[in-house]
Parts: structure tokens; C-alpha cells; sequence
């Protein structure tokens, strides 16, 4: 499809449902950091525990997407927890165990894991 | 913990109140005590506006926050936090609903330092989804410059931003464009330069794997302004997901006809192509790429004629970093006026670095440029890791300069790096510790570019090689008096006389550690020591004999076999027999092992 000018807005109100946790139906998303630091440090084992782990709990409205990494490449793999109401939690160092634990103790029991989080809140973007 | 830990404790009336006075005493007996009083700095503060919790203090770098602390909390605290490393849970200041101590991401000095433009979109959308990007704003600008600005309009709005080029030499961006969009021919290209091969330096890599359509958006803004139809991103091939991501994003953004013909539906026609480079590093400097991009010899070609004016295929070409092209979308969705509010008088916006070497955090940073070297090092980076020493900062990569910790002060802008010898670059930052040869850190970076010399002009194919002898000899403990005023001599000439940046800029490292570490030299050539231990001809391990306990462990682990010593007794060192590789000195728990 090619856009006009004026679809750009569409197209951005239609992913803002879909990415905008507050817009959307989820109630957690979990993004794993996948810049060449997050994959070479494992992230792909970290993305893989957190989808098997969210199955095997058959837990619903949790998303898990990748991006691209997250700047502090020393502590990757990287990942961000974001529960529906609170500010996103920051956590590095993970590996797959502690990604069962995030998604047991953080996603749904609501606790986030003091230990291997390194900070909540956002970037100071712009 | 390094000697950057400072503790910044609230002296405002309320804190002074509650009694502050008597936990700075405290903590300046404590730290004395454990001999903390040299490393760690006490800063009374103003209010922090938290009165209800005081008495509070927040330790730097970590940007810990202590609350509601008595004199008698100090010694548990000093010991756990400032010894140990490990920050006090049960003081840390915990959100009234009972939430996590988990410290604010805008107080942790990695992050809170940082301001991100360029990589605005880091970590928060999918790379692969052109949705994304749209769904965080992406392409207005572009919407923006093709609906309500005309080409004039763009250039003049670049010019006034003060935006100046991220590949490293700084030349204002505007007046790059103005030139093209003012040369005669057609067709007009726009190059993305994106072959980066500094090492240690991963910051376009970064940017196109996070935030691919920053790069095109900005590309198909400069496209208009400048007239172009056609252009290329030009990728080392060592990046391969930088590469994938690149080509969906071109594929994607295709699609939605962001670019391709008639893009929005406005009559202007721009496409994309993309071309891996094949690793070299004078590929970099603009006028090596098109002759690359060509076919030809990855050479410099003599200026002028600029590649404005006659540049890939003979026609005007405009070649911006991957950082500049990022850039540029937000400069037209925000406004010049914003842009150019952050920084400094000649240096505008904000700069992305790579942050590698001997600290404790390392990655990848974006900060407003007026930012000091200090404040990367120790609050970014959060100092040198396991206790040891800053020695030294090298900024720009290998055709940059090494500047020691008088100069940390530094603010991060074109022209402050430049006085100081070195260059602002693309943005490489390698810290380097007390245990860092300067003179073996310059063999080394001029060995790189010695190795990627193009070999067209002869101060930069010979001259190098010269400089580079000079230093091998050095380090291997045959320097000769006169050799630095050689290298300084040379180091001069090559500047001045070499054809492209590469050459220009190649002897820095050398120059800035002459300069700033001449002793290191000296002692190299008229002592024949090596004061960090580096350079193995200049050094020699020995045991001492009332130090060491005979625990054997040096003995067993010495690849040669060179130590000799029974169990319990004092070991020697075989000096025929030592390589010098340091196993004995890393091993030992007794410090019995000596080197120099």
C-alpha cells in the first residue's frame, strides 16, 4: 500500500494499539534487547525462555518482542518488563533462568527481581 | 571501589535538623577507619526537597539514595556500600505502596546522563517494523519537508541548526547540502557513509540495527533538499544484521512508498540501494568510498574538485555519516531553534559514543555535547574497573588522541578536543588504567593505520612506516636518544602533507602521548624501563624471597617451567626460561611476585 501524507496517521494510530501497552489489551510486555551485543551475549536464548515460559504458565495478554540494544552492552542481555499501570523495569545480565523467574516473580506475580533489575523508568529522549 | 565515589549528603535546614551533622561526623570517622578518607569524597548538598526522610544522601556513581539514616547506621553502610560494594537494601529509600528498591533509571548515571536524539528510538520499537517507527513519529518529517518545505527551506533549517557532521571531522552539515544542491549536474546522489572501522567504535552499526528508518527518513530528507534521486548506503560488510535490518527497512519503507516514485503521493522520486564495503578503513574518508562505490582502487582523490561537485560517477554527491542522516528527521519535526539550543556555542545537538576499555560500564551513550570527558568516564561509565587507576582517555579511535586525567575536564565539542590533540572522530572512547604502555597503546593504533595506508601519497605509505619502526624499536628496548624528536618531526610533516584524512590524522596517537606521557617515552628509551609493565623486552618478573609462602601455585601454572622452589620455601624465577607473560604475578595471592 502506498501511503499519502494523511495515512501516516493512520497507520500510527492502528501500531499504537497494537505497542502502546497503555492502548492495548495486554496487561505485560517483555522486550528483549537483540542489538549485535544482546545476541552475542545470548539474547536468544533469554527470548526463548520467556516464550516458553509464558506457554507454559498459558499466561495471557503478556506480548514479547525484540528490539535493538538498549546502550549498557556490558550488562546484555538485556531486556524490559513492562506490566499494564507501571513503569517499565530495566533488567541485565539475564540468562534463562532468570527469565523464568521474571515471568513467574515479575510478569505474574507483579514482584520485580531486585537482583538482576538495573533500573525502572525511561530514557530521557529529545 | 575506585576513587570517583563521592556522597552527596543533604545539608539543608530540614536534613541539618534531623540531624545531619552527626551522620557526617560518622561517616568521616568511618571512613577513616577504613582508610576510605583519600577515595571517597563527602559533598554537603543543598535540600534535596525530601525533607520528610531526612537525614538522606545519595552515593555517586551509583546514584544510590539513602533516607532516614542515624550515626549509628553510618558504619554498616560504609563497610557493605563503600568497601564491599554492595548497597544497603533496608536504608535505601522504598516507595510508599511498599513497590521495589530498584533505583530510578534517571538516577543511575548511565542513563541519567544521557539524552538521546540519534538514538531516540533505541530499545523501544522493533527495528523490523516500519509500523513502529511510524507508531514513535517517524516519517512526518519527511511528510513535513515533501507537503510544506521547499528545498530551500530544508538546507536553510539544517544551516541554522549548526548540525556538523558525526563521521568525525565536523563540517557543517548545512553548508555540505548547500553546496551540492548549488552544483551543476544530474543525476545528484546522496551516500550514506556507514563504513565504520574504527576499532572499538560500534555506533552506526548501532543506530542502523536500532532504528534503520532514522536513517533512510533522514537520507530522503537530504535527497530533496539537494536535488538527488538516487542513493546508497554504503555498509561494511562486518555487520551483518545491521545489513538485514537495513535492507527490510528499504523493502519496507518501499512499500509504503516512502521512497521509490512519487513518495507520498508528492511527485518526488528517490530509491535506495545499498553496498557493503569490503573492509577497509580508508573507505571511510569520503572520496576512497567513491572511487570504491566505483570499482575502482580504494584511494583519495585529490580536492577540489569535492565530491559536491563532481563526486560518485562524476556527478554531485553528498556523503553524510549514518549519526548526521539520524539526525535529521528530528531537526525537522522539532525545529533548528531546538536543535540548536543543546550544546554548545560551535557544537550543536548531541553526540553518540561507544564506550569501551577498562570501565565498568561500557556500551553505547548519546550526551549533549558540552559534556565533559569526566563526567563519561566516571558517571557514564562509572569509573575503571576492579579499583584501578585512570590513566588515560582516547578519543576518535586510531586517528585520535590519548588524553591523560589533567585534561578530564574536557568538554566534549570539535573544538575543545582538537586543541587539546586529539579529534572529536566518530566516536570511539577507549579508557585506558594504570596498567596501559602509552608508548605501546600509540605502536599500536599507528600499526592499524600503517596497516590500512592506502599506499597513494608517500607521507602516510612511508612515513608511518618510518614512525612505526621508530616505535617497535622503542618498545623493544633499542630506543635511541632523539628518537621522540624524530617522531615529533615526522609526526608534523605527515599531518600537513598526506593526501586524505587517514594520513592527517594518523600520527595523533603518537603525538598526544609524546606530549601528555613523554616520561613513559623517556624511561622507554634512556631507562630501558617500561613503568606499566607492558613491554616485554624493557621488564623482568622476580620472586620476593620473604614474601612468598611456597604455596607451589606459581609453580604449577608456569607454562615454561621457569620457577624453581619446593613447597614452603621461597620460589626463584629462571629469568633464560621466562616469557614474561605475567601468569606468576596474576596467580599469586601474596603479592610476592615483582615486576619491573
Amino acid at each position: 500500500m502506498k501511503l499519502r501524507p494523511e495515512d501516516i496517521e493512520t497507520v500510527r494510530e492502528k501500531i499504537r494499539s497494537v505497542t502502546a501497552l497503555r492502548d492495548s489489551d495486554d496487561r505485560a510486555r517483555i522486550t528483549v534487547h537483540m542489538g549485535t551485543c544482546g545476541v552475542a551475549s545470548g539474547a536468544q536464548a533469554v527470548l526463548d525462555a520467556f516464550t516458553a515460559a509464558i506457554a507454559d504458565s498459558n499466561l495471557e495478554g503478556v506480548s514479547v518482542m525484540t528490539s535493538g540494544c538498549a546502550g549498557l552492552c556490558s550488562s546484555e542481555p538485556m531486556a524490559t518488563v513492562e506490566l499494564q499501570g507501571h513503569p517499565p523495569v530495566k533488567y541485565g545480565n539475564l540468562d534463562a533462568d532468570k527469565a523464568r523467574r521474571i515471568v513467574r516473580e515479575h510478569v505474574t506475580d507483579g514482584k520485580p527481581l531486585d537482583d538482576c533489575a538495573i533500573g525502572i523508568g525511561s530514557e530521557r529522549g529529545g | 571501589m575506585s576513587g570517583s565515589t563521592t556522597i552527596m549528603l543533604c545539608a539543608g535546614t530540614s536534613c541539618t535538623t534531623n540531624r545531619c551533622v552527626a551522620v557526617r561526623e560518622a561517616l568521616e570517622q568511618e571512613l577513616a577507619q577504613q582508610g576510605l578518607q583519600d577515595s571517597v569524597e563527602i559533598v554537603d548538598t543543598g535540600c534535596h526537597g525530601f525533607c520528610a526522610h531526612g537525614p538522606i544522601m545519595t552515593v555517586q556513581p551509583e546514584g544510590i539514595f539513602y533516607q532516614r539514616l542515624t550515626a549509628s547506621d553510618v558504619p554498616r553502610l560504609v563497610s557493605e556500600h563503600l568497601v564491599k560494594g554492595q548497597p544497603v537494601r533496608d536504608l535505601m529509600y522504598t516507595p510508599p505502596e511498599g513497590g521495589p528498591t530498584i533505583p530510578k533509571l534517571s538516577d543511575i548515571g548511565f542513563f541519567g546522563k544521557q539524552r538521546l536524539i540519534a538514538l531516540a528510538n533505541r530499545g523501544l520499537i522493533n527495528p523490523e517494523s516500519i509500523d513502529e517507527y511510524i507508531g514513535r513519529g517517524g516519517y512526518d518529517a519527511l511528510a513535513t519537508a515533501l507537503t510544506q518545505l521547499t528545498p530551500e527551506d530544508i538546507v536553510k533549517e539544517i544551516k541554522s541548526s549548526g548540525l556538523r557532521g558525526r563521521g568525525g571531522a565536523g563540517f557543517p552539515t548545512g553548508l555540505k547540502w548547500e553546496f551540492c544542491k548549488a552544483a551543476m549536474g544530474s543525476p545528484k546522489y546522496v551516500i550514506c557513509n556507514a563504513d565504520e572501522g574504527d576499532p572499538g567504535a560500534f555506533m552506526d552499526r548501532s543506530i542502523i540495527e536500532s532504528d534503520p528508518h532514522a536513517v533512510l527518513e533522514g537520507m530522503a530528507i537530504g535527497a530533496h533538499a539537494i536535488g538527488a534521486s538516487q542513493g546508497i548506503v554504503y555498509l561494511r560488510d562486518e555487520y551483518p544484521l545491521a545489513l538485514q535490518r537495513v535492507n527490510i527497512a528499504i523493502e519496507q519503507a518501499r512499500e509504503y512508498g516512502l521512497i521509490g516514485e512519487n513518495i507520498l503521493g508528492t511527485g518526488f522520486s528517490f530509491d535506495l540501494t545499498v553496498n557493503r564495503g569490503a573492509g577497509a578503513f580508508v573507505c571511510g574518508e569520503e572520496t576512497s568510498l567513491i572511487n570504491s562505490l566505483e570499482g575502482a582502487m580504494p584511494e583519495p582523490r585529490t580536492r577540489p574538485p569535492f565530491p559536491a561537485q563532481c563526486g560518485y560517477n562524476g556527478k554531485p554527491t553528498n556523503i553524510n555519516n549514518v549519526e548526521t542522516w539520524a539526525n535529521i528527521p528530528h531537526i525537522i519535526a522539532r525545529g533548528s531553534a531546538w536543535f540548536a539550543s543543546i550544546g554548545t556555542a560551535s557544537s550543536k545537538g548531541t553526540k553518540v559514543f561507544s564506550i569501551v576499555g577498562k570501565l565498568r560500564n561500557t556500551g553505547l551513550i548519546e550526551v549533549p555535547m558540552g559534556t565533559t570527558l569526566r563526567d563519561i568516564v566516571f558517571d557514564i561509565g562509572g569509573g575503571v574497573m576492579n579499583g584501578k587507576a585512570f590513566k588515560a582517555i582516547q578519543t576518535g579511535g586510531p586517528s585520535g588522541g590519548c588524553l591523560p586525567a589533567a585534561l578530564l575536564d574536557t568538554p566534549v565539542d570539535y573544538e575543545s578536543l582538537r586543541k587539546a590533540g586529539a579529534i572529536m572522530g566518530s566516536g570511539g572512547l577507549i579508557v585506558m588504567d594504570e596498567s596501559t604502555c602509552m608508548v605501546e597503546v600509540a605502536r599500536f593504533f599507528l600499526s592499524f593505520t600503517q596497516g590500512e595506508s592506502c599506499g597513494k601519497c608517500p607521507p602516510c605509505r612511508e612515513g608511518t612506516r618510518h614512525m612505526l619502526n621508530i616505535l617497535t624499536d622503542i618498545t623493544e628496548g633499542k630506543g635511541e636518544p632523539g628518537d621522540i624528536e624524530l617522531l615529533e618531526e615526522m609526526g608534523a610533516a605527515i599531518k600537513e602533507t598526506a593526501v586524505c584524512g587517514l594520513g592527517n590524522t594518523a600520527p595523533n596517537p603518537v603525538l598526544t602521548t609524546i606530549r601528555y606521557f613523554r616520561d613513559e617515552y623517556e624511561a622507554h628509551i634512556n631507562d630501558r624501563r617500561c613503568t606499566a609493565c607492558v613491554c616485554k623486552a624493557l621488564i623482568t618478573y622476580s620472586i620476593t624471597a620473604d614474601m612468598c609462602t611456597g604455596c607451589h601455585a606459581c609453580f604449577k601454572n608456569c607454562p615454561t617451567q621457569a620457577i624453581v622452589g619446593q613447597v614452603k620455601t621461597p620460589h626463584e624465577i629462571t629469568q633464560s626460561k621466562c616469557v614474561k607473560c605475567g601468569m606468576c604475578k596474576t596467580i599469586c595471592k601474596f603479592d610476592a611476585v615483582r615486576c619491573e
